[in-house]
């Protein structure tokens, strides 16, 4: 047994530097060099600017843009570091509200977001993606029907005609993979770059 | 449910099954010390390991010496991983200056990635250097899963041998598995991560100003040749906290789609490695087909469940599925099917929030972890704890037709049955003792974050995730305390050796036995009456163990809702 010895050191030693060491930094060189936009993390920049990454939703407020789904995530409280205050698409902390089905907290957050929608848009009815978070807080997504809901509110605030923003909309949906894998969704960071364009 | 989403699940099953041959042909030319196709390349680097580290490779070991190799093996694992955690300050790859991992944290992670478990109280953006995560975390990926696979092949050593002492040497096994099916797949998985949106750089996190002018910390990293290796390995520890459901870890479709195969393909390969080995491939089939009916059935109540939503949204008139936690990338049929397969593969990665889960889709994930992850199993775990559920129901079926019961050519008697008893009690004995210890205990009740049954079902399924070496979480509990970083660290320690050492115990005892040749009086344990046996075994088993504890967790949970009780 005690021959084992040897080996239980110098084997784990020179895997663990063969995995943790060689394997990262070569496939971070390699990755770096066959694909470099993705490899950064695909970020988008304009006028010279980092203004996020096309894989990272981000926190949309105002009436001109699409908005995202609500995000769960949190930061540390700039007044006790012990405790957290919510930050929706903090992309630093990723998380959902991890709230269960017969969650009184959750049924409260989703009738809230529930009636400012049904003011918005009270013809239509209210896609579910547009009052559940997602698993990371950070899906970059929603779907074609929660961007079709918000037509009218953005025509509105741009002056523009609901036709021109439903056909953005309509060109931005992104169909299942091959027509089978996944679901039709719409990158919303994308629509509102093109909505700032159309726009200008 | 639709009729595309049931495509993409028999597509699925199809592609898993499809790679079966070819990977059960390579890894057992691995493991018989063949030549495969990157011989010429990795040979030298293999006999070097072996050279350095004082390994006769034709020198076997007895089941004893191989299993406290394994052990000490750990140990060392366990010593890199606590030290790199808490020295990380002091260390380079840190740009975003991540102080010192506590010390109850750093035991708990470490324990939690020698064991193939992967339980993460930490938020890996928010707590890990990048060293850390490339040095002690991304070795453990590899190296457990590869203890894993060895242990199942020196299992499968015992079934395949006959009247020997020897059941394979634990450092070649260890070794090959690494260099010869790890690595080189985990390369091209890698790149191909990568070029699906997986970020891959030392870079430090990204500082971006928004559209609407606010500012934004992205995080980065060494991020695909982890999720490529916890994919593989059924470990499932994320890079990020928010695990595969962070569109950094799996940005597409198709790379869900992928990760989902990837982490099937080497436990559902071993089946053939089985078959191979004891010279029936269709004894491996017939193992597959025990896996596959259990899957299937999983998968149904799942997408099911999830697609039918909660009584809170139909009450509002939203239809379209219970879709907190989940993201529209995957959708419904997607979120389902990948919870369904980490959970019964020992994976534990996730890409939706289980705690969101309806009571009846989270409880499927639960159970699969209960069962003993059997179905396909973690990489080599899998298949040995599935080779356990055989023995015992092979065991049942000699009693009830009055003969010795005999499987692959080996008598199963008392010894082997107690070893696999032994090893399969281990589960609930953890999982129920220290729930039952947490829900009377005022500190860690504090930990829920949901109250009423719901509740009760996060501390369960963190105890059924730790011993089960699973790893997905109801994440909704607060496990970064002092409680629940020994108590589930000492759940997954016991969880895998306590049920390895009895396995390597059988293993011995196999190989010593003559083989002897199939007679009339032989149950034939590759048809039907076999798979239906095993399967029959496997939920009795399961379910007079856990079904007490499921009814006061997500049965009673489901009429709650179903009766607009909510808490």
């Amino acid at each position: 047994m005690l021959r084992e010895i040897r080996p239980a050191i110098l084997i784990l030693l020179l895997l663990t530097a063969i995995t943790g060491l060689a394997y990262p930094l070569a496939m971070t060189a390699i990755a770096g060099a066959i694909f470099p936009r993705q490899a950064q993390g695909s970020l988008i920049e304009k006028d010279g600017k980092v203004i996020g990454s096309a894989l990272i939703g981000q926190e949309f407020k105002d009436d001109k843009y699409f908005h995202g789904r609500p995000s769960a995530t949190s930061a540390p409280d700039p007044a006790d570091p012990t405790k957290t205050v919510s930050a929706p698409y903090n992309a630093a902390n990723s998380g959902g509200s991890n709230l269960g089905p017969t969650s009184k907290a959750l049924k409260d957050r989703i009738k809230e977001d529930f009636a400012k929608l049904k003011t918005e848009n009270p013809a239509a009815p209210i896609p579910v993606d547009l009052v559940t978070t997602s698993g990371s807080g950070l899906d970059p997504d929603i779907s074609p029907e929660g961007a079709l809901f918000q037509v009218p509110r953005v025509a509105k605030a741009r002056n523009l005609p609901e036709a021109r923003v439903q056909q953005l909309v309509t060109e931005h949906v992104q169909g299942r993979m091959a027509g089978l894998l996944g679901e039709p969704r719409i990158n919303v960071l994308a629509l509102n770059l093109a909505l700032d364009e159309v726009s200008k | 449910m639709t009729v595309i989403g049931w495509i993409q699940v028999l597509l699925y099953c199809a592609i898993v099954v499809a790679l079966v041959k070819p990977l059960g042909w390579y890894m057992t030319r691995v493991f018989s010390g063949e030549r495969t196709p990157l011989t010429p390349i990795l040979r030298p680097v293999e006999v070097g390991l072996y050279r350095i580290g004082g390994v006769d490779e034709k020198r076997e070991q007895h089941w004893l010496t191989y299993t406290v190799a394994m052990l000490l093996f750990h140990v060392g694992g366990f010593l890199i991983i606590y030290g790199v955690m808490r020295l990380q300050a002091l260390l380079p790859f840190n740009p975003a200056g991540q102080s010192a991992v506590a010390q109850d944290l750093s035991f708990n992670t470490a324990i939690s990635f020698i064991t193939n478990t992967n339980w993460q109280n930490y938020g890996g953006e928010s707590t890990l250097s990048y060293l850390t995560q490339m040095l002690s975390l991304t070795p453990q990926n590899f190296l457990s899963a590869a203890t894993g696979i060895a242990l199942a092949v020196a299992l499968i050593r015992g079934f395949s041998r006959s009247s020997m002492r020897t059941i394979g040497n634990f450092w070649v096994d260890v070794t090959r598995c690494t260099l010869y099916v790890l690595l080189p797949i985990c390369i091209v998985y890698t790149l191909f991560l990568v070029w699906q949106g997986v970020p891959q750089t030392l870079g430090a996190y990204v500082e971006a100003t928004t559209l609407e002018g606010g500012k934004q910390t992205i995080a980065v990293g060494p991020v695909a040749s982890q999720v490529a290796i916890k994919m593989l390995g059924t470990n499932g520890g994320g890079f990020f906290n928010a695990n595969a459901a962070h569109p950094f870890e799996n940005p597409t479709a198709l790379s869900n789609f992928v990760q989902m195969i990837s982490i099937f393909a080497l436990g559902a390969a071993l089946t053939n490695v089985f078959g191979r080995m004891v010279g029936n491939q269709r004894q491996g089939w017939a193992i597959l087909g025990v896996m596959g009916v259990l899957f299937l059935a999983g998968v149904a109540v799942t997408y099911w469940a999830e697609a039918n939503g909660t009584s809170m949204l139909s009450a509002l008139g939203f239809s379209g599925g219970n879709m907190e936690g989940k993201e529209v990338r995957f959708g419904i049929v997607a979120s389902s099917l990948f919870a369904v397969i980490t959970t019964a593969a020992s994976c534990g990665a996730v890409n939706a929030m289980h705690d969101s889960f309806t009571a009846l889709g989270g409880m499927i994930p639960l159970l699969n972890i209960q069962l003993g992850e059997i179905i396909v199993g973690g990489v080599g775990a899998g298949l040995y704890g599935m080779l356990l559920f055989v023995v015992l129901a092979i065991f049942v079926a000699g009693l009830m037709v009055g003969r010795t019961p005999e499987f692959v050519g080996k008598k199963i008697e008392a010894r082997e049955v107690k070893m696999a008893m032994l090893a399969i009690l281990i589960l609930p004995l953890m999982i129920l003792g220290w729930t039952a210890v947490a829900v009377v205990f005022p500190p860690a009740v504090a930990s829920m974050a949901n109250a009423g049954p719901h509740g009760f079902t996060e501390v369960l399924y963190a105890f059924t995730s730790a011993t089960g070496n699973n790893g997905s979480a109801f994440g909704g509990l607060t496990g970064n305390t002092f409680f629940y970083n020994l108590t589930l660290a000492s759940s997954m320690f016991v969880g895998r050796f306590f049920m390895i050492v009895p396995a390597m115990a059988l293993a011995g005892s196999l190989a010593a036995k003559k083989s002897i040749p199939p007679s009339a009086g032989t149950l034939p344990t590759t048809g039907g009456l076999f798979v239906g046996l095993v399967v029959g075994v496997i939920l009795i088993i399961g379910g007079l163990t856990f079904f007490p504890a499921l009814a006061l967790g997500p049965i009673v949970e489901h009429l709650a809702m179903n009766a607009n009780t909510l808490f």
